[in-house]
């Protein structure tokens, strides 16, 4: 996609006449075959750690399967129809979807800002452009703690902070809503310095004699942004959408440390902020120990995600001018 | 260019071989010392105070070294990882400790320990309160999972600074005068209340409501959510609604301080002293004197706990089926859980002893606790436990309590009312113990 790889295909090295009929035939095969045993590793691991484990989880998933317990019990797609029938299960995706739109919408229009700053002509302009990375290499669990301590109800900084500008505590980790947005802003706080090394990375590569001419047509800076840069975006932009799509709907750290204490996995004690990650979590193991209920669980968030990712894309597709650049896409 | 990007591949090639190689030398273990001292871990959570008896265990056993996981974790991070290693076969330690609440659930599935019967155990079976014996045997009561370590005898741990400053008694004998019922401790909880000392009176209600349920359950029924023939009473034991109901008094007269047991914000209402009053098992001193650190030194101390008596948790020993070095293991968890042994651990952070030889011991019957202003903590819970009535717990015990206590919390955090609260314990427990 936005990731542009090297397309040139590699060049064969020019037959040696001197060599015999069997070296030549080995340096066919060589080129003819070993890019695909470069791939290979990947696909290996790929097919030991990914599409296993995928397979595994579906078959799983069809079982009455106790964690601990001895042969477990094929039920078909009993456990797929109980948790369509679930109220927990879809509270948890609903939190998941809530969580997703307050970190991500904000989260990338901020990159998109910070790119744009970080593209002008500043000092230490490597430092900058550095800085904002340093969130992300910090451990999720870590930030997490910190965010789940700054959030206190009672010994809360944030709650200090509103006290003195009048306003009354707020219980983060017992409420809804207000849960979903200390989770979002741990998200923000370590993904925003990402997406905006991707979208400044994006920028560079948009040719300057554009912008020129715009300024000689008399477009302003926000005028430039929006019908220039953002346009031509475009496919970094989906780019970064999918990843936080697949990110977001997967978010698991951050909920599960920001809560402490007993059954922390539950996401508070109405569940304000389980989401579904943690719900399969729930499930699978303590205290429920049900594998193949959690198993179905999984399945249904690897659908969701990938319902969620292609109305984005469809939505992505639709927004803006750029009919050029679709095939990029 | 063309072999410089192909040696690249290559060196991909080499870093993916040997992270496999990496990853499945991972799992090869610790055989690799053979015939050297054998490794022996340990897997625990919470405290309990076992590292002075393994210096002497490694002194007496020199191939035997002894490594220790978990010291300090909470409950509900070890047992989900203590299950992951059963059920992946491979993990778990050589000697595992697990909760009464978790017993059952592993008592169901009783093919993944090995049966401390066949290892000459059942010689045993007198260095055990009785109750404690039977609880780590099976249903048919043909294998024994594990050895018992400590019992759960409960007291109320109070703050006597914060009592003074409110003017209540701070002598430990008045003190449990203050309160021979709950409903007592709920009145002095308003005196309490009233001084404006800037606590709160208790941490939180579902601490309390434990509490009350275990020993109501105990002086009743004999069991909490399940009936000893496993059926789910959530909704028709009186000692549940009973408990509930205490619990419902104590947050309408906004004694609980609504801390959330073991939250990083309990942990600092410890520290910096924000309620005057807990409910405390045996175990938990040891959980207290790690909260408040060392400023809260000689400002705790011991009361009786109102109502009569009861029992809170309290562990076993018990060595997976896993483990590499089987005949080793059963050999420290003897040792561990022997009258001698339990007698070191009290002495170190406070787990309460489940042999009687241990409870009628000089060591423990006239041993004090520096840090809880000396109160005669052997006496006060070593006096109990030998008449502890012990709770039956059935099998989904863990997720239905969950529920319960979850329940609890909405109440205290106004969330819900105490007769919302009520249904939807009953329908979660319901819908939890179907899963």
């Amino acid at each position: 996609m936005a990731v542009q790889l090297d397309a040139r295909p590699p060049v064969a090295p020019a037959p040696r006449t001197d060599r015999s009929r069997r070296g030549h035939r080995l340096s066919r095969f060589d080129t003819k075959y070993s890019p695909y045993f470069y791939i290979a590793p990947f696909f290996l691991l790929f097919g030991v750690f990914g599409l296993y484990p995928l397979i595994y989880t579906f078959w799983v998933s069809l079982h009455d399967w106790d964690l601990l317990g001895t042969s477990p019990a094929f039920i078909g797609l009993d456990n797929y129809s109980a948790l369509m029938g679930d109220p927990d299960f879809w509270h948890s995706v609903v939190n998941t979807l809530g969580i997703f739109v307050i970190s991500t919408v904000p989260q990338l229009l901020l990159a998109l800002w910070l790119a744009n700053l970080l593209n002008r002509q500043l000092r230490a302009r490597t430092g900058w452009r550095m800085a904002v990375l340093v969130p992300n290499v910090t451990s999720t669990a870590a930030v997490a703690i910190v965010f789940g301590v700054l959030f206190g109800r009672e010994f809360g900084m944030i709650n200090w902070l509103l006290d003195h500008v009048g306003i009354d505590a707020i219980n983060w980790k017992a409420n809804r809503i207000a849960s979903w947005v200390a989770i979002s802003t741990m998200v923000d706080w370590r993904w925003t310095g990402y997406n905006a090394l991707i979208f400044l990375a994006a920028m560079q590569a948009i040719p300057r004699d554009l912008y020129e001419s715009a300024s000689i047509d008399g477009a302003t800076r926000s005028r430039q942004f929006w019908s220039i840069t953002v346009p031509l975006l475009k496919p970094t932009i989906i780019f970064a959408v999918i990843i936080s799509t697949i990110g977001g709907l997967q978010l698991f750290t951050e909920p599960r440390m920001f809560h402490s204490g007993t059954n922390p996995i539950r996401g508070g004690s109405l569940r304000e902020s389980q989401t579904v990650t943690m719900y399969m979590f729930e499930n699978a193991f303590a205290p429920n120990y049900n594998f193949g209920y959690g198993s179905a669980v999984a399945w249904l968030l690897f659908a969701l995600i990938a319902v969620v990712a292609a109305i984005n894309v469809l939505l992505l597709r639709r927004l803006g001018g750029g009919g050029g650049l679709k095939e990029d896409a | 260019m063309a072999t410089f990007s192909r040696r690249r591949l290559a060196a991909v090639a080499l870093v993916a071989a040997s992270t496999l190689l990496a990853t499945s030398a991972c799992g090869g273990g610790d055989d690799a010392a053979e015939g050297g001292p054998i490794t022996l871990t340990v897997d625990v959570f919470g405290q309990f105070g076992y590292d002075d008896l393994y210096k002497e265990y490694m002194a007496a056993h020199p191939d035997v070294k002894i490594v220790e996981r978990g010291t300090g974790s909470n409950l509900d991070e070890y047992s989900p990882k203590l299950t992951q290693w059963l059920a992946a076969g491979k993990g778990a330690g050589d000697v595992v400790a697990i909760e009464e609440g978790l017993l059952v659930e592993y008592k169901a599935r009783p093919q993944n320990f090995v049966n401390l019967l066949d290892h000459g155990a059942a010689d045993l079976k007198g260095n055990f309160l009785e109750w404690k014996w039977n609880q780590g045997l099976t249903a048919d009561g043909k294998q024994l999972i594990g050895l018992g370590t400590d019992v759960g005898g409960m007291a109320m741990c109070y703050r006597k600074d914060l009592f003074a400053k409110a003017g209540l008694p701070t002598e430990r004998d008045e003190v449990s005068k203050l309160w021979p019922t709950w409903q007592d401790y709920i009145k002095v909880g308003e005196q309490f209340k009233a001084k404006n000392t800037g606590a709160s009176f208790l941490d939180g209600a579902t601490n309390t409501f434990n509490t009350v349920l275990l020993q109501t359950a105990g002086n009743t029924t004999g069991y909490s959510y399940y009936d000893t023939s496993d059926n789910l009473v959530v909704d028709s034991n009186p000692a549940v609604r009973q408990a509930y109901d205490t619990t419902m008094d104590i947050i309408d007269s906004g004694l609980s301080g609504k801390y959330g047991s073991w939250s990083e914000e309990w942990v600092s209402a410890f520290k910096q002293s924000k309620f005057a009053t807990i409910a405390c098992p045996a175990w938990l001193t040891g959980v207290i004197e790690g909260n408040a650190g060392p400023g809260g030194k000689g400002k705790w101390d011991v009361a009786d706990v109102p109502g009569d008596g009861g029992n809170w948790g309290g562990s076993f020993l018990a060595v997976p089926k896993q483990s590499k070095h089987q005949a080793e293991a059963i050999e420290l968890a003897k040792f561990l859980t022997s009258a001698k042994g339990q007698i070191g651990a009290f002495k170190a952070k406070g787990p309460l002893p489940s042999s009687p030889q241990a409870l009628e011991d000089p060591a423990i019957i006239d041993s004090t606790n520096a840090y809880f202003s000396d109160a005669p903590v052997g006496k006060i819970f070593a006096e109990g436990a030998k008449s502890l009535k012990p709770v039956y717990m059935g099998p989904k015990n863990q997720a239905v309590r969950t529920e319960v206590e979850n329940a609890v919390r909405t109440v205290e955090l106004g969330q819900r009312s105490p007769e919302q609260g009520w249904n939807d314990a009953v329908g979660n427990a319901k819908k939890a113990a179907a899963k």
